[in-house]
């Protein structure tokens, strides 16, 4: 049996991993949200099996919260932006993707390496995932490199929380409920903020493209 | 009575009261009467911890000692004085109108939930609280940076959100490791992420993960302090948000986002045995101020230039934790408290500066001393405190860090050197005459409130020449515990 879960969890992990990198490929801003929350119910199934599994009820909070805000709100409040801005048209990377990808899989191999010596410490059954974890994560971080547009990028930010999520799950069965809340309420007020943020680039510069955003140099 | 809670309630209440009356004709009295109470309650917790010595509140939720006693009421006091300070300026600023009553609101009410959010990061005894509250006050910040909805302050406030965000990303990852290394320790639960528990069991935690750990947190953290090179979004978020703002950030926030990395470094001192954490510290300490230096010297916008010098001190201080020891590690905590003082004061004279000459270009705003004495010997008498003159306190500290750095570091001491020489020909070189000469600058609709910069002074010269036995006590009892 917890060989049966072990398997699963891996499973959802390279399922996660897999949505990372079609993130990383993809154009359309309507997809982005899809891929997003898809991402989410891999997190809330990673999550409630872990939880059935070592027989924790607080990963089933846990896993609610993650359902409303990364499954529900979130998508929500992103569809009904990008309605309002009008912006489904497609992003433009900065580098082109075949390049992105090798990138990304080079990211794949540091994040084992560094994330191999640390797994075989933690007692969690998930631990093997950490790898894959840390490289969700830096993938997310290469798309809010790559991106010129300021939904796509926020997209990533939020990519890489659920990648530092599911890092605090498989490591250590999720962080305290105290913590896991504030890290809700934070992502959330920053969802609303950058919400509000757009509208004002919008009023501003007529466009949601953030390379006009690039005027404060150095001379 | 608990002051403790007492003293995160007050600005989380002004927070909301000001978010629905704070764009009234009298807020801007309201938000100092907050920031005043906020004050009171620091002032008295304080006087309870010189009295009874350090306490826990909240199941050990929450805690005050030496570590962040001088910094809670530092952050009450100077989040006060410049509240003070905002009034005038902002009233002002509608006047000029920048400010509708609409982002008055916004800003009163950002203004409150900052202060709680860095007095919470402050007293929380938990790390993963302390994560919350870093990325709470940052959060609060971002649209006060774009308030003015210029192009160049939605770009900067852009920047400020995506950079730390991405920062704080990697502080969250490394405290995931840190409850890692907690829970083969001391088991899961609230418990493991306590930092006086942390502390009791540090040496049994796996060093292997807490090095990872520290990396991730001082790289997290780091860009919150405005370590180069990931200080990219510190200099345009101070020139281009409100100055209270950049008088806040530059004063707290950034010691607030150096106590989390002192907090991270103990326990990992603790945990490695080794100098490793200090090695780092020491290395992105001495890249910060050398770079800011010479960054400094080329700055024409004075928010921008003083912002520079922020990074280089905050590097100077960085450095200092980084040699340990309790020369180092006294100097450190003397120069975090001075830089936030009289750093905030210059911030609060360079404002009225530019609003009397309406640009925030150097070579364009001149005799200030002419047309307002105050302002004008404010800003020169601010900036030499902090070139390290004597007899103001960043004297007394920058020696104590240079002549450590002589006896550990001596291939160090060079470079530091030149970096302070540089910084110091560069900002006399442009102060000298934005405060003397001609000018055609226009007096001010609102009577500046000035009283913050000279209280400000006072204190950054009173620590260079009388420092209060109890700080002298909390100063080493710190330093002991950061260590080497």
């Amino acid at each position: 049996m917890p060989n049966l879960v072990g398997q699963l969890i891996n499973l959802l992990a390279s399922i996660l991993l897999i949505l990372s990198f079609a993130m990383l490929s993809q154009r359309r801003i309507l997809s982005l949200i899809r891929l997003f929350t898809f991402q989410g119910v891999t997190l809330v199934a990673a999550t409630i099996l872990l939880g059935y599994s070592t027989n924790q009820p607080h990963l089933y909070y846990s896993a609610a919260l993650t359902q409303v805000l990364k499954v529900m709100v979130i998508p929500t409040l992103l569809h009904r932006l990008i309605n309002h801005l009008n912006v489904r048209w497609d992003t433009e990377t900065l580098i082109n993707i075949p390049t992105t990808m090798m990138i990304g899989i080079i990211l794949v191999i540091f994040s084992f390496n560094l994330a191999a010596p640390i797994s075989s410490l933690s007692t969690s059954i998930a631990r093997s995932t950490l790898g894959i974890a840390l490289a969700c994560v830096l993938l997310s971080f290469m798309m809010m490199i790559t991106r010129a547009k300021a939904v796509p990028q926020v997209i990533g930010f939020l990519s890489m929380e659920n990648g530092l999520f599911f890092s605090a799950t498989a490591a250590v069965y999720g962080m305290p409920m105290v913590v896991e809340l504030g890290i809700a309420l934070d992502v959330l007020m920053g969802i609303l903020i950058l919400g509000v943020f757009m509208f004002q680039i919008r009023e501003r510069f007529d466009s949601l493209d953030i390379s006009h955003l690039e005027k404060l140099k150095e001379d | 009575m608990n002051w403790l809670l007492l003293m995160l309630i007050i600005p989380f209440a002004g927070a909301g009261v000001l978010a629905l009356y704070g764009g009234r004709e009298r807020a801007p009295e309201v938000n100092s009467a907050f920031s005043f109470a906020t004050f009171i309650a620091a002032a008295m917790l304080t006087s309870k911890v010189i009295a009874d010595g350090p306490l826990y509140a909240l199941e050990r939720q929450f805690f005050i000692d030496p570590l962040n006693v001088f910094l809670v009421t530092l952050t009450a006091f100077v989040a006060w004085t410049t509240s003070l300070f905002s009034g005038p300026y902002m009233r002002i600023e509608s006047d000029h109108g920048k400010m509708t009553p609409r982002r008055m609101r916004l800003y009163h009410s950002m203004y409150q939930l900052f202060t709680c959010a860095m007095l919470l990061a402050l007293t929380t005894n938990n790390m993963g609280l302390l994560w919350v509250a870093m990325e709470g006050a940052t959060l609060a910040t971002v649209l006060l940076v774009s308030i003015y909805r210029t192009a160049a302050s939605l770009e900067a406030a852009w920047k400020y959100f995506i950079l730390c965000g991405v920062g704080i990303a990697q502080a969250l990852f490394g405290t995931i490791l840190l409850y890692l290394a907690a829970d083969r320790v001391i088991g899961a639960g609230t418990g493991a992420l306590l930092w006086t528990n942390l502390e009791q069991v540090k040496t049994h935690m796996e060093p292997t993960i807490l090095s990872l750990a520290f990396v991730f947190l001082l790289v997290g953290y780091g860009t919150k302090v405005g370590l180069v090179p990931l200080h990219n979004w510190l200099p345009d978020a101070h020139a281009e948000g409100p100055t209270p703002i950049s008088a806040v950030l530059s004063g707290l926030l950034l010691n607030v986002a150096l106590y989390a990395v002192l907090r991270c470094k103990v326990l990992v001192d603790g945990a490695l045995q080794n100098h490793m954490a200090g090695n780092m510290m020491i290395g992105f300490g001495l890249l910060s101020v050398l770079i800011a230096a010479f960054f400094l010297s080329r700055q024409k916008d004075v928010k921008r230039m003083f912002a520079y010098s922020s990074i280089e001190h905050m590097g100077l201080i960085t450095f200092a934790f980084g040699i340990g020891g309790p020369i180092a590690n006294f100097a450190g905590l003397l120069h975090m408290t001075v830089h936030s003082l009289i750093k905030s004061a210059i911030f609060f004279a360079v404002g009225h500066a530019v609003q009397k000459a309406g640009t925030q270009t150097m070579s364009r705003i001149t005799g200030l001393l002419s047309i307002s004495p105050t302002v004008g010997w404010g800003l020169m008498l601010g900036s030499l405190a902090i070139l390290g003159m004597p007899p103001f306190g960043v004297f007394a500290s920058e020696f104590l860090i240079l002549t450590t750095a002589m006896r550990e570091l001596p291939w160090a001491t060079p470079l530091l050197l030149l970096a302070l020489g540089v910084a110091f020909a560069a900002v006399f070189q442009r102060v000298q005459p934005m405060v003397f000469g001609e000018t055609t600058a226009k007096p001010l609709q609102h009577p500046p409130a000035l009283i913050p910069v000279f209280m400000h002074l006072g204190l950054g010269l009173m620590l260079g020449l009388y420092i209060p036995p109890y700080l002298v006590a909390w100063y080493q009892q710190a330093a002991r515990m950061i260590g080497g």
